[in-house]
């Protein structure tokens, strides 16, 4: 295998750290100096070669102490896993989605052989070696959907489409930003956006609804969401505010740069089969802000766009107290200096930082 | 007449409407407390509606029995509580047959608990009407411990199962019947504000 797993946690100890490869393929979400909600979606056919788009379901180091950390978070509520009864059919279309995309595209990580309805599904890095019946429940250990986003990195939400709408009927959900399957599980796309603000106004829901049902099979879109998170936790649930929210409170001057990080939201919408549902993953990347800075052109960028955010989106986004003092750390990156148009780092024609 | 309009809020939250008549070969109607008025007033409109129609009322501590008894439905009960009537009502959805008009009235607990109930039988909740009466108390869901607390009247409140202080969203769940409690002071453990009374 080319890829080595990190053994680290996203809790307690916090050990979450990104290598070189890590730092230089994430998606960093600012396209310019400055955020505001948008239908900010493309195609999801590839990307460029290493980066986090090249793949339909990107595998990176981080994989297996995610998988570990999902199996505790299920272990303490299994709530995060819940799928409505008429969405089991769904669950095998993405079950097959996400093993044939493995297989193809990580040869040497990912087996799926198939006589039939005869599957043998191979899982190196997690050890897991499974025959099974395709659309046969009880061959599998867990239901199909709970069984394939066990060992996927990323939320998903598998979404029933009718009367013109969206509905949020089955999930797999432990690394969210600060939203609860089991209460949003049964709503439509208007009604679990509901607490988002400004962006109803905007007509943001409305436009992006009409995109999302017109999703065809083989043509995934993508964008990119964002939020901010103290340390490295990837289960921000609202189930467990009470214990990490306090964690917001220990950010200082001096360990900002190291426990402060930037969560970026890659998500995926696949149309699924034979079910008609939408399947939309939602991947999170973590990357401390002493990280993003290493690239000039992130640093001065990161600064501006936090700097201007309305406050209605830095409340809504959990920031808003500690934005001071991310702008006095993240103020020493930004030299005035104009930035690239666009998302990448541009290091070969980025000035270094000028003071 | 207790009736309160509510302020423009998320696109989650329930908005209720005044019950009409409509055509239906039975009418299933649940109340609530001052809920009772609204059925009055909708008998009192079509009276015709009344010889089909079948009542579940539960009082709280209302004094409206006698009125709607009054309205000769071709069916009364009267309950002491929800959990005392549900299943009686899981029965009625269970039991009915096409054209069934449902009509709901009372508090945002009554009206969502039964809503879920019919929504579980198979109904479509756009069908079913429903008018907000008398107490503006809500049915929350704490979020950490999934305990509901019945009749929230006030933000923040102490949740009745595990004893955090949570304030009070808009956010509401359909199938839970539910509107959600969350932490006030996690970020700042004991800072907790002053509770005030909803829409107060």
């Amino acid at each position: 295998m080319t890829l080595q797993f990190n053994t680290e946690t996203f809790r307690d100890d916090y050990s979450f750290h990104n290598s070189q490869r890590a730092i230089d393929r994430f998606p960093f979400p600012f396209h310019e100096d400055s955020y505001m909600y948008a239908v900010n979606m493309e195609r999801h056919q590839g990307g460029p070669a290493d980066s986090v788009y090249e793949k339909r379901f990107d595998v990176d180091e981080h994989y297996v102490a995610e998988m570990a950390d999902r199996a505790k978070v299920l272990g303490d509520d299994p709530l995060r896993c819940q799928s409505l009864p008429h969405m089991t059919l769904a669950g095998w279309d993405l079950l097959e989605l996400i093993m044939v995309s493995k297989s193809e595209e990580y040869p040497d990580l990912f087996e799926l052989h198939r006589k039939g309805r005869e599957w043998y599904w191979i899982n190196k890095p997690l050890g897991i070696e499974d025959h099974f019946t395709f659309m046969d429940d009880t061959t599998l250990p867990y239901g199909p959907m709970e069984y394939i986003t066990r060992q996927t990195q990323g939320d998903f939400c598998v979404l029933d489409q009718r009367e013109d709408n969206l509905w949020m009927d089955a999930g797999m959900v432990t690394t969210q930003a600060d939203w609860s399957l089991d209460f949003d599980i049964g709503m439509n796309f208007f009604e679990w956006h509901a607490p988002v603000p400004l962006a109803h106004e905007k007509g943001i829901f409305k436009r992006a609804l009409k995109f999302l049902l017109n999703i065809q099979q083989g043509a995934p879109a993508r964008r990119l969401n964002w939020t901010m998170t103290v340390n490295p936790l990837l289960d921000t649930s609202p189930e467990n505010y009470h214990k990490w929210g306090i964690q917001k409170t220990t950010l200082t001057s001096e360990n900002i740069g190291a426990k402060q990080h930037l969560r970026v939201e890659l998500q995926t919408f696949f149309r699924l089969p034979r079910s008609n549902a939408l399947v939309f993953p939602i991947r999170c990347y973590l990357m401390s802000f002493q990280d993003i800075v290493s690239k000039p052109k992130w640093g001065r960028r990161l600064n501006r766009v936090v700097r201007d955010l309305p406050e209605e989106l830095a409340s809504y986004k959990g920031f808003i107290d500690n934005r001071p003092l991310m702008l006095d750390y993240l103020s020493q990156f930004d030299d005035g200096l104009p930035t690239s148009f666009g998302v990448w780092p541009d290091e070969d024609i980025t000035p270094t930082l000028q003071r | 007449m207790s009736t309160f309009e509510f302020p423009p809020s998320i696109r989650s939250r329930p908005v209720y409407c005044v019950l009409e008549a409509r055509p239906g070969k039975a009418h299933l109607m649940i109340a609530d407390a001052e809920g009772a008025e609204a059925l009055i007033d909708l008998a009192l409109r079509a009276p015709e509606l009344m010889a089909k129609a079948h009542v579940i009322y539960i009082p709280k501590a209302t004094d409206f029995g006698a009125a709607l008894n009054a309205l000769n439905p071709a069916q009364y009960y009267e309950g002491p509580s929800y959990s005392a009537a549900v299943s009686r009502i899981k029965r009625v959805f269970s039991d009915a047959s096409m054209g069934l008009q449902i009509y709901l009235s009372g508090t945002e607990g009554l009206m969502g608990q039964a809503l879920s109930e019919a929504m579980q039988a198979g109904y479509d909740h756009t069908a079913i009407q429903t008018e907000h009466r008398g107490s503006l108390a809500r049915r929350m869901q704490c979020v950490h411990c999934k305990g509901i607390t019945e009749d929230v009247s006030n933000d923040p409140f102490q949740c009745s199962h595990c004893g955090l202080n949570l304030f009070v969203r808009d956010h509401y769940s359909r199938r839970l019947a539910a509107f959600q409690g969350v932490c006030i002071d996690a970020e700042e453990p004991g800072n907790v504000p002053p509770s005030k009374e909803l829409y107060s």
